[in-house]
Parts: C-alpha cells; structure tokens; sequence
C-alpha cells in the first residue's frame, strides 16, 4: 500500500535554514545540507527547498545546496520560491531537484504550470498555494503571504490539475508556525476537490495534529518545520505514532 | 562500460548520481555513436511513451535497443524504460510501438489519485538476483500514472498495490524492468542498482 509521506520542508535564506511564524518572525534553525542528511537518516520521504531570500544570489546558494544534497541523499526533492520561468525550472532541475514548486508565478502566469508540465512533466510541477482564510473562504496569497490574489484557493487548486500540475503543496498561512494544527478544513476541501495528491503544510504543533490532518483533511503528504527543525519530534518518534494509529509509513 | 541513454527527457541525472555515489562508471548515450564500449544499457525514463518512441527514433538508438534487448544483453529500465518492454502504450496510438520483448501492453490507472506518487511495497513472487539482501514488501519510490500489463506472469518477478496489483519489476533473461526509481528509494533503491551492476 502507498505510504503517507512526510515531507521536511527546510525555508532556505542565503544558505541558512530558517523558519518564521505566520511567515513572519524568522529565526535561523541550521545548515541545509547537514539538515538534509539527519533527515534522510531519520527517514524522510522527500525534502522540499524554499528559497525564501529570493534574491538572485540567495537562489544561487540553494542550487549549490541542492546539487550537494542530491550527490548524497537519494529521496525526492523539491526546490521553490522565486520561480518565475521555464529557464529557472530548468537551472534547479539540472542542480539535482525533482520537482519544482512555484507559487506566485503561477498565479501571475498560469501557463507556467501548463508550460513547465510539457517540458518536464506533470510529475515535475508542484503548484504550491499559500491560502488564508477570510470569511467562509479561503483565498490564494501571493509574495510569501502578503497579497490577496483575490482566486479562491480551492478553485484555484482545480484549475492548477487543470493545467497540468502533479502535486498541491497546500499551505495555510493563518497556521504556518503556530503549532496550533493543521488548517483541515482547507486541507479536506482541496483533497477531495482534485485527484492529485495534495501535501497539507502549516501549524503543526503536536503528533496528533499530524494524524489529524491525514485522517481528516485527507491529506497524502505532510509537511512539517519547526516540529522537527527545534529537535521536538524526529521523523522516526513520528512515524511510530503514525503507524500506531493505523497510518501506512515507510521504514 | 555502463550506457545511460539519454533520450532528452529521462531522469537521467539522478540515475547518473546514484551511480557515481556507488564508485560505478558509465557513459552518457545520445547516438549511435556514443555506443562503443557499451555492455550493458541503463534506459531511465520520465514523460510520455510516445514522444520517448519518437525521441529514441531521431537519435537513432530506437532499432538499436530493440535488437539490443532482443539479443538478450544486459539492461535495466526504470519507470518508461521499463513500459517500453511493451508492445504498446493506452498513453498513444496503436501505431507507437514500444520494444515489445514482452507481450501486453500500458495501461492507466482507473481508480484513486493519478498519478501514483510516493513509495509503496514491492512483494516478490519469484527470487531474483536483483532483490539480493532487500527484504520482501520494501518500499519504492513511485511516480506514474501507467503501469505494464503483460499477458501472463511469466516475467513479472515483483507486484505492487495500489487498489489494483500491479507489476512493478520484470525480469526476462537479462533484461530487468522497474516501475519505481531506484535512485530515488534510499536504501533500498541503491541496494537494487547495486545488485543489478553486480550481475555477471
């Protein structure tokens, strides 16, 4: 049977890994490549890159650091932030990603999506959507959680699948470092609304929290920083609970 | 001497990788060309069936591997290299043929998420050289959305579930085919590649 993944992800900022709350307040929690390693040993899925600097150098430092980490470490990786272009896509790939995740670019250039999936295939492209809840709503953010694209989330995760998209890295920004839970709600919603598999991201505090958003948001992945960036839980304490509770998790 | 085929749209580098991390040589195959020295042929693949065809066709190296294979040489093919083994593909038209050592054809999965993406169990129904110290059920990496159907099971030496069994490792003599990326499975994934540079 097919394992639910989880999924370090490690917010890169000119070569240090860092993390923030409500994608604010970032303080520095390591070394990527050293990271990378304890988590492959722990037992990490894959391993998502966001390159949250964003400047041009700043992308510079992450591609060493994934050329690096995929001359050792052989489970999926993804790299995103600040991919605007077929050519950008193509700069990551040829540093030893897998998969691209783009956000904002998507949202200012939906054939983006279309565009990269012919070029590299869907399995390739990660849309990436930082949703915050108003209302009964929840709308598509773009610029790192600053801007109201004015798209509904949800609708917009169709369109994405629509266009080629292989995965949905669904991340709330009302629980992004919060530790207060996933957004299951959201999660759930996306999760039944497309067929492609949809990574729940944002607010996990507690094992239970993570259960949760597997059993109830039907998430197929989970993604999780500072739970495991401040040494609280390893993949490994994570996956045993998992397991316990009836999950599958590859070991 | 190990050839990687480079088709343009494979994997290719992380299979590539995978290889130096194990101290293996190999050579990058674009054309006929680049084939001497080549005893044994590693075809990773990623994108659609038909446009691999018709890639493999303009670089001249369809006919090539087709009776390279035929003449049983060694090969390993991941994820499209292994569908390739088919005759043909639901992903194109009846009139894209695929290597066809083996009988049967791709097929789509019907139910679930599509594609397939993560790791699931591989359980071996026959003993292979290739599952040499890799215990039964570990799990793979996988991402696709079709998967082999060969006629009988006379080849398929390990299967898959998802909601459908499925066979995700064949074996025809020396010719070896995997659904999943074994450069992308940890552990096991490089045990595998491992045990298949190990062979002969």
């Amino acid at each position: 049977m097919l394992a639910t993944r989880i999924i370090p992800c490690l917010d890169v900022d000119e070569g240090k890994v860092v993390k923030g709350i409500k994608f604010k307040n970032i303080k520095e929690a390591g070394d990527p490549v050293e990271l990378a390693r304890e988590y492959n040993s722990q037992g990490a899925d894959e391993l998502v890159f966001l390159d949250i600097g964003a400047s041009y150098k700043s992308r510079e430092i992450l591609s060493n650091v994934v050329e690096a980490v995929s001359k050792e470490v052989f489970i999926p990786l993804t790299v995103g932030g600040g991919i605007r272009s077929i050519d950008d896509m193509r700069k990551v790939l040829l540093a030893g990603a897998d998969k691209v995740a783009i956000c904002t670019s998507a949202i200012q250039n939906p054939e983006l999506i279309s565009d990269g999936a012919k070029a590299f295939g869907s399995q390739c492209i990660v849309l990436s959507i930082d949703a915050k809840k108003d209302g009964n709503s929840w709308f598509a953010f773009t610029h790192g959680g600053r801007k109201n694209s004015g798209l509904d989330a949800i609708e917009w995760a169709k369109e994405g699948e629509k266009l080629g998209a292989g995965e949905i890295l669904l991340n709330s920004i009302d629980m992004d470092g919060t530790k207060s839970g996933y957004d299951i709600e959201l999660t759930n919603k996306v999760s039944e609304a497309v067929s492609i598999p949809v990574i729940a991201s944002g607010g996990a505090g507690t094992l239970q929290q993570v259960l949760d958003a597997i059993k109830f948001g039907k998430a197929d992945a989970v993604l999780l920083a500072s739970l495991l960036h401040f040494g609280e839980y390893t993949i490994t304490d994570i996956k045993y609970f998992l397991q316990e509770n009836g999950v599958i998790v590859r070991w | 001497m190990i050839g990687l085929i480079d088709y343009g749209a494979g994997n290719l580098l992380s299979v590539k990788k995978a290889l130096e991390y194990l101290n293996v040589n190999c050579k990058v195959v674009r054309s006929p060309d680049d084939i001497n020295e080549i005893d044994r042929i590693i075809l990773p693949g990623v994108g659609a069936f038909e446009s691999a065809v018709k890639n493999l066709h303009n670089r001249g190296l369809f006919n090539f591997i087709r009776d390279w294979i035929h003449k049983g040489n060694s090969y390993l093919g991941i994820c499209l290299g292994m569908q390739l083994l088919m005759e043909y593909s639901e992903e194109s038209t009846l009139n894209i043929k695929g290597f066809h050592l083996i009988d049967g054809n791709v097929i789509k999965f019907k139910c679930n998420k599509v594609p397939q993406i993560g790791w699931n169990q591989l359980k071996f129904c026959k003993e292979s050289p290739l599952f040499e110290d890799i215990k039964d059920n570990s799990f793979f990496y996988f991402v696709h959305s079709y998967y082999i159907n060969p006629v009988d099971d006379t080849y398929t030496i390990g299967i898959t579930d998802y909601n459908v069994p499925f066979t995700a490792t064949i074996q025809k003599g020396n010719v070896y085919g995997v659904q999943f990326h074994p450069e992308k499975s940890s552990i096991n994934g490089l045990k595998l590649i491992k045990n298949w540079v190990d062979l002969c």
